[in-house]
């Protein structure tokens, strides 16, 4: 139970926790007579300074008994005037429980005092419950004394600027201290009581005595031993360890009193009322921030509206906050409410007008449960005005049932269960009825049951729903009934909202107005309302004599669901990265794809649109082969109708010209242009060319037929543009066409890839090495399909390192070699008068040959000259035929026939420089 | 033998963008053994894990701890979420990386994807076919699951109310809009991994490379997951989330901050990765 300060439970946990008081008890003896300490804590960004002080006050006013105060007085920062705060702790709690926020407070500009209460820590007396003459007079000395410092700002001699806030004991003396005192600024109770009689002996009922309440006995019982230090727990060396009560005598007989008849009589009202805000009601005149858990059965809901209604009624500005929390447990929401308090001082005692105070009226709604985490999700849902407890509107929901006979078990026991204070907010029963789990006990034949029909829309209630009900009693002491309106789902599993009941005594039959606890609940659709009237409650105090009452709805009788539908529920819980992260994702994705994008380049048409394909200046190089071209300043041209052949050895560059062509690749340098068009990748001039390079590309499960069709469709164009069974004659694959690709050797694939670059029948044809694979017959008939595609005007590119397909089927020819053009022109031109000349011999040796060859490679005007099969190839650079026929016969070789090459072959080989 | 009509010198009737329709993508991909292994794999697991429970008995809680499994044969609903339970972690991730993986690698190691690039189908407009029919397999696929494990469910288990692992129970109607906001969502946490598939198959000519590897990045989040010290860095994970649609089994309000942020984290991979895939493939040379 020794939870850290700050944390979520540190306003109530000392309600339970006799440990603290143990202690406290122990630290008196250290610091009754310390007088003044001064610590610097430096344990932070901004040191904060601390003096720890025990201030000597009368008991009461004119008393010559004295009490000691134990306080400690916080500020950071420079020794100018700033406002001042007091911070309260709660019951049970001392000054100890308030230094981190004061901390806080005081590295925010204000100078923060907290002190022990009377009879809490190391402060002496007893305690009298947040007395007028005792604890308020205290704390009206602690503002005298902030009037005296030159280090807190003020509106007037001795009076200084001065907010107090505090949760629940510490709430209540901020309200009433802003009563008695006109000096306080500003407020901000946290869960604490109004009316201190109707927080014990709460009565629901209309028309009944002020006396009548019905006594909260756990509550009152944990409240009341708190403040009695029991043997059991002292220290061994605390002497003030007895079973005293520690309250003052009128108090603990008042207790003594109560608790044993559960009832409050008159003197008992009294008393309670001295110490209860309402007392003071028309003077509590500051801007007051009024926090209250909805998780709060001991200072309801109703409680702070009382505070907000009362103080508004003076004119002071008001903000309600419902937290998820209460004295019952759940999430405290300690920072968002302490956040809320200190813009509410920034705005009312440093008079900083751009604080944001927050909503007129906020109420903490819980979300399902993030299974990520466990946590349960808070969502805020807020409004610009409060509207009590009577909502902005209402719903009338029907309730039907009969007329019911319920007993009041002897001695009050078994008891219903509804809330369990203390062991309560452990177990976090409010927050599990959220999810429907909570633990509520009836017990049949003590209660009543009214059920409304399903819901046939959602209905989000906020406020105290109101009904009417007929109480018949003959007991002598009246009928003690518990109101409480379940949550039915569909299948009738049934949940407390926030585990609260309304407790009624009806001392005479008649009929009632009963006010049912105010909350905060969504009924989701399909949902019923179920009205309980239950005689016995674990919390409360029910007549211990055996009775029966009856109980019924008069006519028409309906709940009255408030539902304030000013407000809205922020979409909230989430971490900002939960939206920046798309946002940065979509921007990152948009630099990604805009950056560096090159705009299409519109191509004047400087070539005539005529010419199928220009090449000029083109140069590849393939990442990790710096070095080395593809492909190296390659220009040539060719014109329509030209059957041109591409030729060279592996790796002269050819494909990788090809792939340029088809758009594949980008050049490094250069331009490819093909019917006046540049080519860059997917150039819609591309779809007037038709290409088979590198192999057949087709998806193996498919057909062929299926193949040749979706390449079709997915080229977009019209269907009766493909002339599919023109292409399908080419490959001539039969019945194989509507078998899947995968079955095809590697000839029927090469056909079907041809086919499918035909169709469509391009304007331009590449075919890459269309040959291979292809067994004699149709290599003739692929020939013959080529030279009739050239004929009607198109143009065909063929590559191949065969040397006799190119020259049976090209007009041109392109020769390439290590990436470089070689030669360029019409097959005959290459071939024939390219300078190459066949010199036919008579018998030589090789020797003899090799001799001749060396010499005429020697000679000025001869390019080249190489040993062929009975003769020589000479490639002229300058020499004419003349003189290399003079040259000849000077070197007495036998000329049989000189004449030009007509063998392709070694004109390639003698143009790259092949093998000699 | 016509010469271009317009500016572009295109063949006549060629439009860009009526390249490579979604229809045509959808067909190729369609009939593909691995696409109809993955989804016979999908529609069959609800069969497996009914005849696992028919076998095997009713499960019961154990430990006193209730898991969506031990509430499995309590109704068709109940065995429909029971089934996506245990896919959503890692099953599902295998078809969602196979489709976004495997469909350009996959061209590319057929030498189809340069007949289409120079048909031509614009190389943006390919990766968008290509993108948005993979969405389309993997949607059906994560749908499919829920949908036959309640049609086989509700056959074996009857219809009724969902039970929940927590007290309570839905009703049939809220259950299966609930199902209906489970099956988007893990739909929609999957799409990191598909955004890392998607842009690994452009980069590599191995269909299994591209699938494999983004399989390897969801086993590797995973276990980074796993490394609680990690903290707060986890919940950048494109795993951290993909269970936060228990969010929606409670049986009240439905709580949407943990889905909204695993779709956050999700999606931003998504389209980090997928302006990534264009961006490299828009320039990349196409050797394959």
């Amino acid at each position: 139970m020794r939870l850290a300060p700050g944390s979520p439970w540190r306003h109530w946990r000392n309600w339970r926790t006799r440990h603290r008081i143990a202690a406290g008890t122990a630290a008196l003896a250290v610091l009754a007579g310390g007088g003044v300490v001064t610590v610097a804590a430096a344990d932070s960004p901004a040191p904060v300074h601390r003096e720890d002080r025990v201030m000597s006050m009368p008991e009461t006013a004119g008393s010559t008994q004295r009490v000691r105060i134990d306080t400690s007085f916080f500020t950071s920062g420079g020794s100018g005037r700033r406002p001042a705060v007091l911070l309260a702790h709660g019951f049970g709690g001392s000054k100890d429980d308030m230094r981190p926020e004061a901390e806080r407070l005081a590295r925010d500009g204000y100078a923060v005092l907290t002190w022990s209460a009377r009879g809490f820590g190391a402060s002496t007396g007893k305690i009298g419950l947040n007395s007028p003459d005792r604890e308020v007079a205290d704390v009206r000395r602690l503002i005298d004394w902030l009037g005296k410092r030159n280090d807190v700002q003020l509106n007037g001699p001795d009076d200084p600027v001065v907010g107090i806030a505090g949760a629940s004991y510490g709430g209540a003396i901020s309200l009433l201290t802003a009563g008695y005192d006109k000096r306080v600024d500003a407020i901000a109770p946290e869960i604490t009581w109004w009316n201190l009689a109707d927080s014990l002996f709460p009565q629901n009922a209309s028309g009944q005595a002020t006396d009548s309440g019905v006594f909260k006995k756990l509550w009152a019982g944990i409240f009341f031993t708190t403040g009695t230090t029991s043997t059991t727990t002292a220290p061994s060396g605390g002497g003030k360890a007895s079973s005293t009560c520690r309250f003052t005598t009128e108090l603990c007989a008042m207790y003594d009193a109560a608790a044993v008849s559960g009832h409050a009589d008159a003197a008992t009202v009294k008393l309670l009322e001295q110490s209860s805000p309402s007392s003071v009601a028309a003077r509590i005149k500051v801007p007051t921030l009024v926090v209250q858990g909805q998780n709060d059965s001991l200072f309801p809901l109703g409680q702070g509206d009382a505070i907000a209604r009362a103080v508004a009624a003076n004119g002071a500005p008001v903000s309600v906050d419902w937290t998820s929390g209460g004295h019952d447990g759940g999430d405290q929401e300690a920072s968002r409410v302490e956040a809320r308090t200190v813009a509410w001082f920034d705005r009312y005692l440093k008079q900083d007008k751009s604080a944001n105070t927050g909503p007129a009226f906020r109420v903490t709604r819980t979300g399902g449960v993030d299974t990520t985490d466990g946590q349960t999700v808070l969502r805020g849902a807020s409004s610009a005005a409060y509207p009590g407890l009577s909502g902005t509107g209402s719903r009338t929901v029907a309730l039907t049932g009969k007329a019911q006979t319920v007993s009041n078990p002897a001695g009050g026991s078994p008891p219903a269960i509804s809330s369990l204070p203390g062991i309560g907010a452990l177990s976090q029963l409010s927050q599990l009825s959220s999810l429907g789990q909570g633990l509520s006990l009836d017990f049949p034949g003590q209660r009543a049951v009214f059920d409304s029909a399903p819901l046939t829309s959602a209905l989000q209630m906020t406020g105290s729903a109101r009904t009417r009900v007929t109480v018949k009693t003959d007991a002598p002491a009246g009928a003690v009934l518990f109101a409480k309106v379940y949550d039915v789902g569909p299948g009738g599993s049934a949940s407390l909202p926030h585990q609260l009941v309304a407790p009624l005594r009806v001392t005479a039959s008649g009929t009632v107005d009963v006010t049912l606890p105010a909350l905060d609940h969504s009924f989701a659709a399909g949902h019923r309302l179920r009205l309980v009237l239950a005689t016995t409650d674990l919390g409360y105090s029910s007549p211990t004599a055996p009775a029966t009452y009856t109980v019924s709805l008069p006519a028409g009788a309906a709940l009255t669901v408030p539902t304030d539908t000013a407000l809205t529920t922020a979409q909230a819980g989430l971490p900002v990265w939960a939206w920046g992260l798309p946002l940065g994702a979509v921007a990152l994705a948009a630099a990604l794809l805009l950056i560096g994008r090159r705009r299409p380049e519109r191509t004047a048409e400087e070539e005539p649109a005529e010419v199928p394909l220009e090449i000029a200046g083109l140069s590849k190089r393939y990442h990790g082969a710096a070095d080395r071209y593809a492909v190296r300043d390659l220009s040539f041209r060719v014109e329509r109708g030209q059957v041109l052949g591409l030729l060279g050895p592996n790796g002269a560059g050819k494909t990788t010209t090809m792939r340029m062509l088809m758009g594949l690749i980008r050049p490094d340098a250069g331009t490819i242009r093909i019917f006046g068009h540049e080519i860059t990748p997917g150039a819609p001039v591309l779809s007037r060319v038709g290409a088979f390079v590198e192999g057949a590309g087709f998806l193996p499960h498919l057909t062929g037929r299926s193949n040749l069709d979706l390449y079709w469709q997915a080229t977009g164009r019209p269907a009766q543009d493909a002339h599919v069974e023109e292409a399908l004659a080419i490959a001539g694959l039969g019945e194989a066409l509507d078998r899947a690709v995968r079955t095809y050797s590697q000839g029927m694939r090469q056909r079907l890839a041809i086919a499918q670059a035909m169709l469509g029948l391009p304007d331009l044809l590449i075919l890459d090495e269309p040959t291979n694979g292809l067994d004699p017959p149709q290599i003739r008939e692929m020939r013959a399909v080529v030279a009739r595609y050239a004929a009607t005007g198109r143009t065909v590119i063929v590559s191949s390192h065969l040397l006799s397909e190119v020259e049976q089927s090209c007009t041109h020819l392109v020769v390439m070699d290590k990436g470089r053009l070689i030669a360029a022109g019409p097959v005959d031109e290459i071939s024939g008068s390219g300078g190459t000349l066949f010199v036919g011999t008579g018998e030589m040796t090789a020797i003899a040959l090799e001799e001749t060859a060396h010499k005429l490679a020697g000679l000025p005007g001869v390019a080249a000259a190489d040993v062929a099969e009975a003769g020589l190839l000479v490639r002229l650079d300058g020499l004419s035929v003349h003189e290399l026929l003079a040259e000849l016969l000077r070197l007495e070789v036998p000329v049989e026939r000189v004449g030009p090459h007509r063998r392709l072959e070694d004109v390639f080989l003698t143009l790259i420089g092949g093998p000699a | 033998m016509t010469a271009g009509t317009d500016t572009t010198g295109a063949a006549p009737g060629y439009r860009p963008r009526r390249t490579l329709p979604l229809r045509v993508e959808a067909v190729r991909q369609l009939l593909r053994r691995r696409t109809l292994v993955a989804f016979a794999v999908v529609a069959g697991l609800p069969v497996v894990v009914w005849a696992a429970f028919a076998i095997g008995g009713t499960p019961g809680e154990r430990n006193g701890t209730t898991t969506l499994i031990d509430v499995a044969t309590s109704s068709g609903l109940n065995f429909s979420l029971a089934v996506l339970f245990v896919s959503s972690g890692f099953l599902l991730t295998i078809p969602v990386a196979l489709f976004f993986g495997d469909t350009v690698a996959s061209e590319a190691s057929w030498s189809s994807l340069r007949y289409l690039l120079a048909a031509p189908v614009p190389r943006a407009r390919l990766l968008a076919s290509k993108l948005l029919v993979s969405l389309g397999f993997s949607a059906t696929a994560v749908l499919a699951l829920p949908t036959v494990a309640l049609v086989v469910g509700t056959a074996a288990y009857g219809w009724s109310d969902l039970q929940l692992t927590t007290a309570g129970s839905l009703p049939p109607g809220t259950a299966v809009q609930r199902l209906v906001i489970i099956a988007l969502y893990v739909f929609v946490s999957q799409l990191a991994v598909a955004g890392f598939a998607f842009w690994l198959s452009t980069v590599t000519d191995a269909p299994l490379g591209a699938v494999g590897g983004a399989v390897g990045v969801a086993i590797i989040s995973n276990i980074l997951d796993a490394i609680t010290a990690l903290g707060s860095l986890r919940n950048v994970l494109p795993t951290h989330w993909q269970y936060a649609w228990a969010d929606a089994l409670q049986p009240g309000q439905l709580e949407w901050a943990g889905m909204i942020k695993g779709t956050s984290v999700s999606v931003s991979f998504a389209v980090v990765f997928f302006a990534l895939a264009f961006r490299g493939f828009r320039k990349k040379d196409i050797v394959s």
